[in-house]
Order: structure tokens, then sequence, then C-alpha cells
């Protein structure tokens, strides 16, 4: 769905305005939410930013009386059967796998509440092992590339056993 | 085993020592975890809270750290019990509401304690006494990593441990430390400083934790922010802002005895007065009035009374624990009285405090530890 300000971003914010008797539809993307105020933290509850609705805020835009009624995208989590709604009751997620259903909404939410998006710290030692191995593959793919680039192939046949070793099955560009 | 019969003894767990508990009454590092499969313990309906309860006590059980425990569920517990632990901090006011499917593992001396399907599939925390915050990590990141080889925890490599209420989220950690303020609260400086710990991102509770008053001149010091900053770092951030804090308690305590004796000797006159002469006293007064009988104990006007004394007195005449010792049927107004008479006996051999800044303003005497 397209932003009705700038018409060139996906509207990821929508709310309905009701002017004087009829209803109105609005679908704004991140920025132009933020150009209205709509995302100013603090003047909305956390299950309203989740909910990607605005308040009577936004008042201003017809100068009529703007009431906001919840305009909520049937999400669910597939795995629990957990709602926008249900996060709005009583601020908590259904399960684990929520995160990914509402990850879009949580963005905002989660930089209002902490210090950073991303998590730094402890990790669990399998998970820890498999980032840091993907990474690592990572790093002697770019290396390959480049010694094929150049044509060093003795570094590229070492290279290239090296990713054997960690990731068996899978396929790495081949050398000429 | 009996739970009561588990626990520490009150005289036991009074007696236990650690660095600046004069005004560190202890130190506690929570990690919140949650298993894969399984939706939280709030939205998961009781079948499915039972089948990951399952799962999820013979795993605790199982680690070394928990070789010699107690492990109950709720609905095998019964109510008094359950304030018991409430009262011990073992377990939250909601947990103790809660029934089948919930649980709690703790382990001997009530170091580390698992509450299973809290808010979240597991909530574990170390707890020691006094200021020893890295010493407490160090225990439950250890129980922690025990635990990860069992079970298969929700982590996700963006957002780290996935908790029920996204406040939780990443590192799923909650360090805090329990303070006695009353230097502070009557120098009316609390205010302030509550203002200034608000702004460094800590919270500041009471007692027993969210939204609670600060009975007993207690206060519950903690970090808000789990995600974007490393257990290690939050760890050296409360460190530091306990170290300034207890700064400002022993000179709140200083300027009091300097600017106001007065004042403070007559808080501490009257608490010691109502606590070894009342004849009905309610659980919350006595609250109050043990906290300025400990400060008065720190600061040297009651020599012969030892400050185990005073934290067990705080621990034995709770609710719970009254109704424990003597009866289950007792009512409030029956308590009252009970409490009173066993506040008398435990304090008749107590000398009156000594105010020694009164009357000799030139020997004013260094603070007794
Ligand atoms: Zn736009
Ligand atoms: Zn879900």
């Amino acid at each position: 769905m397209q932003c009705m300000v700038c018409k060139q971003n996906t509207a990821k914010v929508h709310f309905t305005q009701i002017v004087g008797d009829k209803m109105q539809r609005v679908d704004l993307c991140e920025e132009c939410a933020k150009a209205k105020g709509v995302n100013d933290a603090g003047s909305f509850s956390f299950a309203d930013l989740l909910l990607g609705i605005s308040g009577e805020k936004d008042s201003a835009a017809a100068g009529a009386t703007a009431v906001a009624a919840a305009e909520v995208d049937e999400l669910k989590c597939p795995t629990c059967g957990f709602t926008q709604a249900d996060f709005k009751k009583n601020g908590r997620l259904g399960c684990p796998e929520c995160y990914n259903t509402f990850a879009d909404g949580l963005e905002g939410l989660l930089k209002t509440m902490h210090k950073g998006t991303r998590h730094v710290g402890k990790m669990p030692m399998a998970l820890k092992a498999k980032t840091d191995s993907s990474e690592r593959l990572k790093s002697l793919q770019k290396r390959l590339e480049k010694a094929v680039q150049q044509e060093d192939f003795e570094l590229a046949a070492n290279l290239r056993d090296e990713i054997r070793q960690i990731a068996p099955r899978s396929s790495t560009p081949a050398a000429p | 085993m009996e739970l009561i019969n588990f626990l520490s003894k009150p005289s036991d767990f009074s007696r236990r020592t650690g660095p600046n508990d004069k005004i560190v009454l202890s130190s506690r590092v929570r990690l919140a975890r949650n298993i894969r499969g399984f939706a939280f313990p709030g939205f998961a309906k009781k079948a499915e809270r039972v089948r990951a309860f399952e799962v999820l006590r013979p795993a605790i059980e199982a680690t070394a750290a928990m070789a010699d425990r107690f492990a109950g569920s709720m609905d095998t517990l019964d109510a008094l019990d359950k304030q018991i632990l409430v009262e011990r901090h073992l377990i939250s006011r909601e947990h103790a509401a809660k029934g089948p499917g919930s649980g709690i593992v703790f382990n001997h001396q009530e170091i580390l304690c698992v509450m299973i399907n809290e808010e979240d599939h597991l909530r574990m925390q170390a707890i020691y006494p006094g200021l020893q915050l890295k010493k407490a990590f160090a225990a439950i990141d250890a129980l922690d990593s025990d635990l990860e080889s069992r079970l298969d925890y929700a982590v996700s490599k963006d957002l780290g441990y996935l908790t029920a209420c996204p406040t939780n989220l990443g590192t799923g950690i909650r360090v805090s430390a329990m303070l006695h303020l009353p230097g502070l609260v009557l120098a009316e400086q609390i205010n302030p400083i509550i203002q200034s710990v608000n702004k460094l991102g800590l919270a500041v509770r009471g007692l027993y934790g969210e939204g609670t008053e600060a009975l007993g001149n207690i206060f519950q010091v903690s970090n808000q922010m789990t995600l974007g900053e490393s257990e290690t770092d939050i760890v050296a951030r409360l460190d530091k802002v306990l170290a300034q804090i207890i700064e400002h308690e022993e000179n709140g305590r200083q300027s009091l005895l300097e600017k106001k004796p007065k004042v403070l000797f007559n808080h501490i006159g009257r608490a010691y007065g109502v606590l070894s002469n009342a004849y009905s006293i309610s659980s919350k007064e006595t609250m109050n009035l043990l906290s300025l009988l400990r400060l008065g104990h720190d600061l040297g006007f009651l020599p012969g009374v030892e400050r185990a004394l005073v934290d067990e007195l705080s621990i034995v005449t709770q609710p719970a624990h009254l109704r424990k010792k003597f009866s289950d049927e007792l009512q409030p107004e029956e308590r009252d009285l009970l409490r009173a008479d066993m506040l008398r006996e435990r304090l008749a051999g107590v000398p009156r405090p000594q105010c020694k800044a009164l009357g000799d303003d030139a020997s004013l005497d260094k603070p007794q530890e």
C-alpha cells in the first residue's frame, strides 16, 4: 500500500479519521507519519505505536474533529494466533514467533524503550558458534573472490579448502 | 521436604554479611528466558503451560547448582507457604497467585531461585547479601549456561533472548540492589536522588517491587533497558550509580548527626520506645520502626545490639511468618498482639539507645560498624 502523502513509500501507519460524518482512511509511510507527529513517542502509548494508529493528536489535518478509530490490519501470529489487539490489551506478546510476525511494528517500540534495537551481550554457545562460522564463511568467500580476480590460484585453492571444512555441503564459487 | 524446613532460619539468614551491607541489603541479578515451541505463560492455555512446566522443571533440577534444592509446583504449595516465599523475596506476588503449570526451584541458602511460568517461562535470579552484583551475575550466568544445553532457548541473533514483554528483550537481565536509605529519607533528600537515578535510565521501587511504597526506607534500584547494552556493561553501570547512592546516604547520615542530632535521636529513641513497649503493632509500623533501629545501630547508638537481631525481627514479624509460627487462622488484630509480644520479648535485654552526641557536642563519636 502506497503512502497518501508522498505517494512513493510503502504505507506502514494506518488510521481512520472521522471528518464530519464521513470516515476517512489515512495511510502513511514512516517518514511522513513522523513529519506529521504520528510517531512522536510519549504522546502515543506503546500499544498504539505497535498498532500503528494515531490518536486525537492529528485533528489539525482537516480542521475537524478527528477521532481515531483503531484500524487494525488483522495481523495475526501464525504460530500462536496472537493479534495486535491482544498486545494492546496487556502489552505482552503471545510466543517467541510473535517477534517475527510483528517485527515492523515493534521496531519503533523497541527504539523508545531500549538503548538500541540490536542485541549486544550473551548468546547461547550453539547460536554463537553458528553465527561466528557463518560470518567467517562470508569473509572467506570474499577473500576467495578477490583471489580469483587477482588470479592468485594457489591462495584461492587454499581458501576453498578452508571453506569446505567449515561448510562441507555448501556450494562455493568455483575457481577457474 | 516441607518448605519451611528447607528455607534458612531467619536467625541464620540475617547473620549473612557482604560488602557495604550497612546500606546495601542485597544484590540481585535476574534473567528472563523462554523456550521455543511454547506460547508465553500469559498467553498459553493451561494445558500448554503444564506441558512447558514438564519440560522446564526437570531441566532445572538436573543442573549442578540445583543439586541441593527445593522444587514445587504452585498448586502443591499452600497459600501460606506461597506468602512466606513472597516475604523472603523468592517469588513475586503475581507468581504466588498462580496454580498448576507454574512452580519454583531454589537451592540451599536461597542464593539461586527459578520461577517457572511466571511472566516468562523462566525467571531465574541470584541474590547475595550486601553489594555483590558481579558475584550475583556470575552465579546466575553459570546456571543459565548450564540450562542452555538442556533447553531450546528462544533467541534470535538480532534481538537476543525473546521475552513475553518487549521491555525485557535482549539480555533479559534485571540487575538490582535493595538499599536501606533512612538517612536520605530523614534528610529529605530522597526525592531528588530518585529523580536523578531515574534520569540515568534506572528504576527506583519500593520493597516488594513494581508500584509499592518504600516501606522501612527500603528502595530497589534496577536497570530498565535490556536491549543494546551487554550484561557486563549494565552491571558496571549499576555498580557505579550504587556507589554514588551509598556515598549520598553516608553523607546524609553524617550531616543529620552534625546538623540535626535531636531530630535523629528523637526518631531512633521513639522507635526503640514503641518497639520494646507496644502491646499491639502493625506489620507496616514495625518495618518502619525497625528501619530506624537499624540506623541507630549503624550510628553506634545501640552498643548492645547486633544488626542481625534487627534484621531477623524484620523477617519473623511479617504476617505470613507469624501465621506459620502461631496459627494459620490468625486475624490481623491477633497478629498485631503477637507481633508486639515477640518484639517486647526479643528487645527486653536491649538497653536504651545512647545518643552520645547530645550534651557533649565536642566528642561526637565515629559511627560504629
Ligand atoms: Zn510518505
Ligand atoms: Zn506468536
